[in-house]
């Protein structure tokens, strides 16, 4: 008896670890290395300061080309601004919207207003970046195998042409136009390296290296695919003590009233 | 034995009698989920109805309340998703626990199937009560199938295009079928629509099958470990207190691993390109089903012919159908089948062979495992089931539960 | 399921038992109401909801004589910016007239208790059977009152918004609404 449960108890965790084992689908690319993160494991919290400086660099770079629909200025609050700080911010960016006579116009951008997209649509997106349109950003480190690891390490793994070995430059075909990427599947990626030291200035003065502004815009995309994140782990904390001490209760409930049939 | 058992029982409280003297659900409570004689010898494999009546429960409750905002077009689906996720209060929870939920509830009726076909549950005079939980994993796979279309990202679209293709296989009308159930000529608003009432109606068609899944195992009561009927009272207990406080235990253990899931990995079990919204032109370079679909996909993808991979994936389910008379063995537990016992936990360690074959692109090593795989599957209920019945000597059979449990204790 | 030949401690004690189940039902209510819970709350208005229920106007583009209208929380708000006649007219109309007496000044102050006769912020749905009264825009038949005039069943309404002839039972609602400056006004 007592060997079948064992055996069946194998048979279950076999069954957990197959179901497990399809998150980790193989790739064929380099592996992202892994780098720390303050917002992993289950007590980890977004580090307010390096999102902040993270949405500078978003607004001064990348909302050039890629779009965060999902997100509303007002969700900004969430990463330690006031909100005086985030009209501050907002105060020169204008949204399309209609007048009431229908015609489309320009109007300053309020709180309740998602982030203005910089293209009117996928089309013209597409149009403007030689026929591929740059992903949205909203769920984009949920989107792509490795996560934060995987976007901070593309962000930083653009190779210069002259300093590709001949072998590479052969294999992939790669001509002097092209951006080569460690990290990209394919590794010839349409976007051009978007980063660089001093490329912004960060308005608390942290050293603007191309490391930092990789690593802050990763923290913000981070915050953006998933802003409930530390209520989520703090809400499981509780239900998993919860229900420990239910089961405990339960056990010895179930061993009393079992207690005079074994 | 169910219909032979107790008195009809006595309410002091006025209004209870005043009730169940005009409609019996007291009467039938009572009967059914207090005093019901229950064998008293269940391991902890039986906790797993329980338990899956408790994520169908749960599935529906946080269902209904996602439908509530949830929006079934092509242009508003991913987006209504997220919004559920970021905007609505306790949103993100429900989601979390609805799609985590899934495959939780696929975990807890794998487990729970596992068990019906070790110890030979399936076996007269239980077989239709077997075919209805057949039924019942049928109608949970058409309405987890179509429940991952509706957040309408890249595998959505892509898995739902390559499923619904399986039926072009069929000869003559096969094309004809398929536009039929896309509404269409491809996968699209039409589609997304009807699956979403689909899957809003199948769930309540599973609560009423599960309802006769319960009606007819009441009728001869559960199997147990020795696979040996129950001889009189000495061998059972009543089902209350006894296996509410039990099933109750295991529900609760079962909640926490579900909740580590859901609150600390709630990505974990899915694919991250169904963070990418649907696109009609773009097919992601690996599809894959979720998990609980890997060993059917892989036998469909075993077959190196349209047709006969679609029949041998519908064929490895159908094949569940016929168990009952497969197996021609006169012992229900493989705990007394020496050589059985061994084929059956292989055959679990197949099952999950072939998941792996599914998750992996078929290249390589993985094509001839997953067709070893698949041929071990389907000779292991067609060959060996009914030979191995005819040829084994089962082990003596302990002459009564209230014995073997005795027994147990001793030794 | 552990076989031990000796009994674990406290099998035949009753109080024991009962005080097992009953904090165990006592844990499992608790649990339960905390389930209960984010079902309910889930149909709260979610945070984008929440996030229009206060909007900012700006009202130096309105002249006076001239009224807007805005949506707020999916109705029609007027905003009106109302002439010396208009204020003269409603201040001296006589409570004893009044179906549902206010007077002039109690329905042009704000939140922060600051008084402003010349602008008339009012929800635009009237009070009878939640119609759109007529007499906003220029053009518009404003009613024998100056005010506004509702085409469903012939309420009538002052320069102040309140009810003088008609089915309606109330004067148009003000809703909270507080001046952030001399020229931008937050309604909600």
């Amino acid at each position: 008896m007592r060997r079948l449960i064992v055996s069946g108890a194998i048979a279950l965790a076999a069954l957990v670890a197959g179901a497990g084992a399809v998150a980790i689908a193989a790739g064929t690319e380099a592996h992202p290395p892994h780098r720390h993160w303050h917002f992993q494991g289950p007590f980890g919290t977004y580090d307010r300061a390096a999102a902040q400086r993270g949405y500078q660099v978003y607004a001064e770079v990348c909302s050039a080309c890629h779009s965060l629909s999902l997100l509303a200025y007002r969700n900004l609050i969430e990463i330690g601004l006031t909100e005086n700080q985030v009209k501050g911010l907002i105060k020169d960016i204008t949204v399309p919207d209609l007048n009431d006579d229908g015609q489309p116009i320009d109007r300053p951008a309020r709180l309740s207003d998602r982030f203005r997209k910089p293209f009117p649509n996928e089309l013209a997106a597409a149009a403007a970046n030689n026929g591929k349109a740059p992903p949205d950003l909203s769920v984009i480190v949920k989107a792509r195998e490795g996560g934060a690891d995987y976007i901070y390490a593309l962000l930083t793994g653009y190779v210069p042409f002259d300093k590709l070995t001949p072998a590479q430059i052969k294999e992939l075909n790669v001509v002097k136009d092209d951006n080569y990427n460690t990290y990209f599947p394919g590794h010839r990626i349409a976007m051009a390296p978007p980063l660089s030291d001093d490329k912004v200035t960060y308005v608390d003065g942290t050293k603007s290296t191309l490391d930092q502004q990789a690593s802050d815009v990763t923290e913000f995309l981070a915050w953006a695919s998933e802003p409930w994140m530390e209520n989520r782990k703090r809400t499981g904390v509780r239900v998993i003590l919860f229900l420990l001490a239910l089961a405990g209760l339960m056990y010895a409930v179930k061993r009393q009233v079992w207690a005079n049939k074994h | 034995m169910a219909s032979s058992h107790g008195t009809p029982p006595v309410f002091n409280n006025k209004v209870i009698a005043w009730i169940d003297y005009r409609l019996p659900i007291f009467s039938y409570i009572e009967k059914e989920y207090h005093t019901f004689p229950t064998p008293r010898n269940f391991n902890y494999f039986w906790n797993f109805g329980a338990i899956a009546t408790v994520m169908l429960v749960l599935m529906i409750a946080t269902g209904v309340v996602l439908a509530t905002n949830y929006t079934p077009n092509v242009l508003m689906a991913f987006d209504s998703v997220e919004r559920i996720d970021r905007d609505v209060p306790s949103g993100w929870l429900m989601r979390d626990l609805h799609m985590n939920g899934a495959s939780f509830f696929f975990i807890a009726v794998y487990v729970h199937i596992f068990r019906g076909m070790y110890y030979g549950s399936y076996k007269q005079p239980r077989e239709l009560l077997w075919i209805l939980g057949v039924v019942i994993f049928l109608l949970m796979m058409a309405t987890a199938f179509m429940g991952y279309v509706l957040p309408w990202g890249q595998m959505s679209f892509w898995g739902a295009t390559v499923i619904t293709s399986l039926f072009s296989a069929i000869p003559v009308v096969g094309d004809s079928i398929v536009t039929w159930l896309w509404g269409g000529f491809s996968i699209g608003n039409p589609t997304l629509n009807r699956f979403y009432a689909l899957h809003y109606l199948l769930p309540f068609i599973i609560v009423a099958v599960v309802a006769l899944h319960v009606v007819a195992l009441h009728v001869h009561g559960s199997n147990n470990p020795t696979g040996i009927d129950p001889k009189g009272p000495q061998d059972t207990v009543p089902f209350h207190p006894y296996y509410t406080m039990k099933d109750g235990f295991g529900v609760v253990i079962f909640l926490i691993v579900y909740s580590a899931v859901v609150f600390f990995a709630p990505d974990m079990l899915g694919d991250a390109a169904n963070y990418i919204p649907a696109d009609p032109l773009v097919t992601p370079t690996h599809i894959v089903p979720e998990w609980y679909f890997l060993p059917f996909y892989a036998i469909l993808r075993a077959v190196p012919d349209k047709l006969g991979g679609v029949i041998a994936m519908f064929g490895a389910i159908a094949v569940l159908f016929v168990l009952p008379w497969l197996d021609t063995s006169r012992v229900r537990s493989s705990t007394f089948r020496p050589i059985y016992k061994w084929f059956m936990l292989l055959l679990v360690v197949d099952v999950v062979v072939l998941g792996f074959c599914g998750a992996n692109p078929p290249a390589g090593f993985w094509i001839p495992l997953s067709q070893v795989a698949t041929l071990y599957y389907f000779v292991h209920f067609l060959i060996l089931l009914p030979v191995l019945g005819k040829i084994e000597r089962p082990l003596p059979l302990p002459p009564s539960i209230a014995d073997s449990v005795l027994k147990k204790k001793a030794g | 399921m552990a076989s031990s030949s000796v009994p674990a401690d406290g099998h035949g004690d009753p109080t024991r038992r009962d005080f097992l189940m009953v904090a165990t039902g006592a844990l499992g209510a608790v649990g339960a109401a905390a389930v209960a819970w984010p079902f309910i709350n889930n149909l709260n208005p979610a945070a984008d909801t929440l996030a229009l229920a206060s909007i900012e106007v700006s009202v130096t583009p309105i002249e006076v004589g001239q009224a807007i209208t805005v949506k707020w929380r999916g109705k029609p708000v007027f905003i009106r910016h109302r002439t010396e006649k208009d204020i003269k007219e409603a201040e001296a109309v006589p409570m004893s007239e009044l179906p549902d007496p206010q007077t002039d000044n109690s329905r042009v102050t704000d939140s922060a208790k600051k008084v402003r006769p010349e602008w008339l912020i009012m929800i635009g749905v009237c009070t009878h059977l939640g119609c759109v009264p007529l007499g906003n825009k220029p053009g518009q038949d404003k009613g024998p009152y100056g005010g506004w005039y509702c085409p469903c069943h012939g309420s009538a309404y002052d320069t102040s918004g309140r009810i003088r002839k008609g089915p309606a039972p109330l004067n148009l609602v003000i809703p909270e609404y507080l001046f952030v400056s001399d020229s931008l006004v937050r309604i909600g």
